[in-house]
């Protein structure tokens, strides 16, 4: 789950780390507003979008009076801004982040991350700040710092200020980058972050430290006991259908195509895409209904698959282990006599109670193309959307 | 012969009186699986599914002897279920659960450091060895004994090639599935290992999927090592970049881990690759043909 950049800064706050001062702002008139607290001759106006490259699109400005900050305010709200992280469509912004401006010295960059290839939190760090970071992984890996964090002990001061050494911090900045680095940790473990990225993390001519972004990704397999993350949640970035999906803890991804998909465990809701691309088809969307989910959950998954109008036929593939297929052929039965099925339904049942599963298709009256194997339901499916 | 299990492995499950566990016992029990105990804390004297249940997994293995593990804890709970299993010293813990805690995991990685404990999962269907023993989720009825070996990231896709397999009549050894999660206890490497030992199997499938690097660090280890013919897929082959797709594991960003990758690299090492999901079976076949190997291979 993301957050905005405003809300990740108001957590590194409640935990001392260093971050610039900052008001959200929904309105031109609150942005003035934020602006009259904020004690600067320079602001900045940031849109608050979940999507990196804002600053290239257009969308942070610098204001150096209030009618200005009133000015751009009006200008970024409800203006749809493409970078080249949301995609062709763009998104619209919504907040604004009113900042004080900062003297920068030198921008850096600092982050951490799971690094599975040793199974352990990572600190990322590098001088190249303010920057496309992967590519300065890619063409300059020797300016990119890693400390590996065992999580018994978790960051130690000597890691941490070895790090700001190699970043070329200045010497008399070294223990308030350590300290910054130290809360920076404090606060993905404490509230399970699966990424946090400051970039740029800058010196400023004051001789202060202090994060400029902040981007902070969570694991959604913890938001259970963060309840205070989960409110963070801003719905408006996130697609409708995937929303509601994630209200019954369905995996849903919306995809560009006009084949709804169905199907149990993530390997083969992968290997359905590839298998219906293979065919000449595009899938309308991911979709996995998981291992434990009930006929309740799968009825709902059906019904978001049938709500979206660009689905001209729908493949249901299910190799059931912890899934049974007669608790998916319930679910497809009831949604398919809730909603109404205009479209044609291609179905592939195999695994755990198949014989139930199939039984009870064939005893609904619903019109139901069987398929054989997953190849034989993907191109069955292809032909009939056309 | 087999990897991993067999039929003398005694059984015990973890989380046993939860409704999941006891559906999968029944199965497992139907199958032929000898379950020796089952923990619920609290529980401890009670039986289910004429398994004795017990408090403890320490209670559980000096009763018992019960030398691995099946879990089937929640979530929330599921990695102290690992440590458990760890601390026990049972040869082998099958973490089904899914979702749990990546900070959780870590953890449990740190904590299995030194200690003998073999952890498969979390989030995977289990290990299977054909007509012997099934630990885990998988459907018993696709899977036939014989002499191929299967490892996959994904519990779904993992039946989708056994069945293929069983269908052409070419019966398998053992099936693992390691489970997509970006932290988890077996790898690739692992289980490659164990197949180009164990004398019964000659050949093995292998399924990954995009994310991460391990299919291309399998790739390495087979190209020097590895002395029986590999058949590969990948999985999301079609997948949107920087979009996830279930699995935390399965991420593709910045052109790393893609299924493009993966599939040169084990190209590179020799291993042929099934281009969809449904000739994984036919791609086997092909290969062993070529090596002289489908005689001996062929089942019934």
């Amino acid at each position: 789950m993301n957050i905005h950049e405003y809300q990740g800064k108001q957590l590194l706050r409640d935990y001392g780390v260093a971050v610039s001062n900052g008001i959200v702002a929904f309105s031109p008139e609150e942005a003035v507003k934020a602006a009259k607290q904020l004690s600067t001759d320079v602001y900045v106006v940031k849109a608050q979008i979940h999507a990196g490259g804002r600053g290239k699109a257009g969308g942070v400005k610098i204001a150096k009076n209030l009618d200005e900050v009133r000015a751009y305010a009006k200008e970024l709200l409800g203006k749809i801004l493409v970078t080249e992280q949301t995609g062709p469509e763009g998104k619209e912004v919504k907040r604004l982040l009113i900042e004080e401006g900062s003297n920068i010295e030198k921008e850096y960059y600092i982050g951490l991350v799971l690094d599975s290839a040793t199974d352990r939190v990572t600190l990322m760090g590098s001088e190249e700040g303010g920057v496309d970071i992967e590519a300065v992984a890619e063409e300059t890996p020797e300016k990119i710092f890693k400390e590996i964090i065992d999580p018994v002990v978790g960051l130690t001061g000597f890691q941490a200020r070895r790090m700001a050494f190699n970043m070329n911090i200045p010497k008399k900045l070294v223990n308030k980058a350590a300290n910054f680095m130290l809360g920076l940790y404090k606060v993905f473990i404490e509230k399970d972050a699966s990424t946090v990225e400051i970039n740029p993390l800058v010196t400023t001519a004051e001789g202060n430290i202090l994060a400029l972004d902040a981007k902070f990704n969570f694991d959604e397999s913890a938001l259970y006991r963060h309840k205070d993350i989960v409110e963070l949640r801003d719905f408006d970035e996130e697609d409708s259908k995937e929303i509601e999906a994630s209200k019954y803890d369905l995996s849903y991804i919306s995809l560009d195509g006009n084949i709804g998909c169905m199907v149990n465990g993530a390997g083969l809701a992968m290997a359905t895409m590839d298998t219906i691309n293979y065919y000449g088809g595009s899938p309308a969307n991911f979709l996995d209904v998981g291992g434990g989910a009930t006929a309740e959950k799968v009825t709902e998954a059906f019904k978001i698959i049938l709500s979206d109008e660009a689905v001209k036929g729908i493949f249901v593939n299910i190799f059931g282990g912890i899934m049974k297929c007669d608790v998916i052929a319930e679910g497809v039965i009831t949604a398919a006599k809730e909603v109404g099925l205009q479209v044609p339904l291609v179905v592939r049942l195999e695994g755990t109670n198949v014989d139930k599963g199939k039984a009870l298709l064939n005893e609904s009256g619903l019109n139901i193309i069987a398929a054989d194997s997953m190849a034989d339901g993907a191109q069955k499916i292809v032909e009939l959307v056309g | 012969m087999s990897i991993y299990i067999n039929k003398d492995t005694k059984v015990l499950v973890q989380g046993i009186t939860g409704s999941t566990a006891l559906f999968h016992t029944k199965e497992m029990l139907e199958y032929g699986t000898k379950i020796v105990a089952g923990v619920t804390p609290g529980r401890g004297g009670e039986t289910a599914e004429g398994v004795p249940v017990f408090n403890t997994v320490e209670e559980a293995v000096k009763e018992t002897g019960a030398n691995v593990s099946v879990i089937y804890v929640p979530a929330p709970f599921a990695a102290d279920a690992i440590m458990e299993a760890v601390d026990a010293e049972l040869d082998m813990a099958i973490c089904i659960t899914e979702h749990i805690p990546i900070l959780d995991m870590v953890k449990v990685k740190r904590y299995m450091e030194g200690k003998k404990t073999r952890l498969v999962g979390p989030n995977c269907p289990g290990v299977i060895t054909s007509d012997e023993c099934k630990i885990g989720i998988m459907p018993g009825y696709i899977h036939t004994k014989g002499h191929v070996g299967v490892v996959s990231r994904s519990g779904t896709l993992t039946y989708e090639a056994v069945h293929q397999l069983s269908q052409a009549g070419i019966g398998q050894t053992t099936a693992v599935g390691i489970g997509g999660d970006p932290v988890n206890g077996t790898n690739f490497i692992d289980v490659l290992k164990e197949f180009n030992e164990d004398p019964e199997t000659y050949a093995v499938v292998m399924i990954g999927e995009i994310g991460g690097s391990a299919e291309e660090e399998a790739a390495e280890w087979i190209k020097e090592n590895m002395t029986k013919p590999v058949v590969g897929f990948i999985g999301g082959q079609t997948a949107p970049e920087g979009k996830r797709m279930g699995h935390a594991g399965a991420i593709i960003s910045g052109g790393k881990g893609t299924a493009a990758e993966k599939i040169k690299a084990l190209n590179a090492a020799g291993v042929e690759t099934a281009d969809t999901p449904s000739v994984i079976g036919e791609t086997l076949i092909k290969v062993i043909k070529e090596k002289g190997l489908y005689e001996k291979c062929k089942t019934h």
